[in-house]
């Protein structure tokens, strides 16, 4: 069970156990109509679907912080359906599903080192560390003498997954990228 | 090289230049009209009973003023016909893109008059304020541009949640509802491109309005909005005894209930009510005019130390 919260303790970031689920308030303000009362305007998101509404509270009302910890854990392997990880201080083996994966499968490779948002001790969430290294796969040679003017040509990466990358990065090089905005960084010497 | 907080205090010199131009305006607003500029007490013995307003607790059985309002209708009895004040007020817990715990409040009073008076005031006020500022920096939000010379809306507060939010309120809403919808589904549409009155509220949120002669469903309360913010409160002024006491009594009855917080009557007020004849008084939100007049999303940025910087 997470803390007891009353609504003046919500803020912007604050995540709260609704029927059952996790929730993060994306959007938070104080509200007070005229002689009203206090309230509290949340725009609240599902950490698990996703799905956002508009909820307002009052100052009597009291919540559940959710129960939330980051673990870290390496990425073993993909069974074709689930995606297999071990906790680096418990070697406890745990799976998730794609959706619970989700984008993050696109620089995911095996035995990379990453965090798992479990709720309740349930994996709901993977973060990745911010900067990878991917190897790229297939990538058509770039039109000589155009390498200064930002132009840039599709790359697929050894995750399957297709980038756009500067011309003069070659088929078989090692490239740095951002997960946060999955944009190339750089060529790595290897 | 200048530290964090000098760099910060340095960029909001433009809409601190807007705040300083909008009191001057103020001021001069009022002495045009005839008024006189009172200071009443900021440590006060006895807070006025309201439900929803909790006073910040000092020393020695104080308590920081949550409003002049009790003062200037002292005032007002000793027959002052013409009051206006600009100074702090206190209110704990409210803290928010439009709240500060300090903020600074606007009030004016006039004898003999009812809140359809105070409406006028309103509008001259804020369209001499916006007249008086630089031409190259509009009023808006969020984006939109916002204009007071356009002309002004009106609402009673029955028209507002009908057409709004689909019910009629009468005369004793449910608060709940009445707030959650207040906010949720009426604020968010008064006051496009000009300012808007919402006025004539169910008797049961009178506060210290009276009510209507002839009408006691609703009393003679009204707000004024702009880009969907409440901008100002006024009232034609309750001015018998009995009923203050007994809608202050019911005040005390809730907060206890509510926050088990014990209220002292305001027994000075209530003695001097008997001398008070018909008036009307309103209170003024500087702070969130200011941020409209500046463009500027919250009220952190049009003060310059907000509350955690204190």
């Amino acid at each position: 069970m997470g803390a007891v919260l009353t609504a003046g303790e919500l803020r912007k970031g604050t995540k709260l156990e609704i029927d059952g689920d996790p929730y993060l308030i994306v959007d938070f303000e104080f509200s007070k109509p005229g002689k009203g009362q206090a309230l509290y305007r949340c725009r609240l998101r599902n950490m698990i679907t996703g799905v956002q509404f508009d909820r307002t509270y009052r100052s009597g009302d009291k919540f559940t912080a959710a129960d939330l910890e980051e673990q870290e854990m390496q990425y073993l392997y993909n069974d074709g359906e689930r995606y297999h990880l071990m906790n680096t201080s418990s070697y406890e083996q745990i799976e998730m599903m794609a959706d619970q994966v989700g984008d993050a499968a696109n620089f995911l490779t095996e035995n990379l080192n990453v965090n798992v948002l479990l709720f309740q001790g349930r994996p709901i969430g993977l973060t990745l560390p911010n900067f990878v290294e991917l190897t790229i796969t297939k990538s058509d040679p770039g039109i000589k003498g155009d390498t200064a003017s930002g132009a840039t040509k599709p790359a697929t990466l050894q995750t399957g997954f297709i980038i756009q990358v500067p011309l003069f990065v070659e088929e078989g090089e090692t490239v740095r990228i951002d997960t946060r905005n999955g944009q190339y960084v750089e060529r790595v010497k290897s | 090289m200048p530290g964090k907080e000098q760099e910060i205090l340095a960029g909001k010199r433009p809409f601190l230049e807007i705040r300083s131009r909008v009191l001057q305006l103020i001021r001069e607003f009022f002495e045009t009209e005839g008024f006189l500029e009172v200071q009443t007490p900021v440590l006060i013995r006895a807070p006025a009973p309201e439900t929803h307003i909790r006073a910040v607790a000092a020393e020695d059985g104080y308590f920081l003023s949550t409003s002049p309002e009790l003062f200037m209708k002292r005032l007002l009895a000793a027959g002052y016909d013409r009051i206006f004040q600009v100074g702090p007020a206190f209110r704990a817990g409210e803290r928010g893109r439009l709240h500060h715990p300090e903020f600074t409040i606007l009030e004016w009073y006039r004898l003999n008059a009812d809140y359809k008076d105070l409406q006028d005031d309103c509008q001259r006020m804020v369209r001499m304020v916006c007249g008086g500022l630089p031409a190259a920096k509009g009023p808006s939000r969020a984006g939109r541009g916002l204009d007071a010379g356009a002309p002004w809306g009106r609402y009673t507060v029955r028209g507002a949640f009908s057409q709004f939010a689909g019910w009629d309120p009468g005369p004793h809403p449910i608060q709940d509802r009445f707030d959650i919808d207040m906010v949720e589904r009426v604020e968010p549409n008064l006051g496009f491109p000009s300012p808007c009155f919402l006025e004539d509220y169910p008797a049961g949120q009178a506060a210290l309005a009276r009510l209507k002669p002839g009408d006691h469903d609703v009393a003679e309360r009204f707000e004024l909005y702009w880009a969907g913010i409440e901008l100002a409160n006024g009232f034609s002024e309750l001015t018998d005894p009995a009923e203050q006491r007994a809608r202050f009594e019911e005040a005390v009855r809730l907060k206890y209930q509510a926050e088990g917080i014990r209220m002292q009557m305001p027994e000075s007020f209530l003695g001097s009510l008997a001398f008070l004849r018909p008036c009307a008084g309103i209170a003024f939100g500087v702070d969130r005019f200011v941020m409209l007049l500046s463009g500027a999303d919250d009220i952190d940025s049009i003060v310059a130390f907000p509350p955690e910087m204190g």
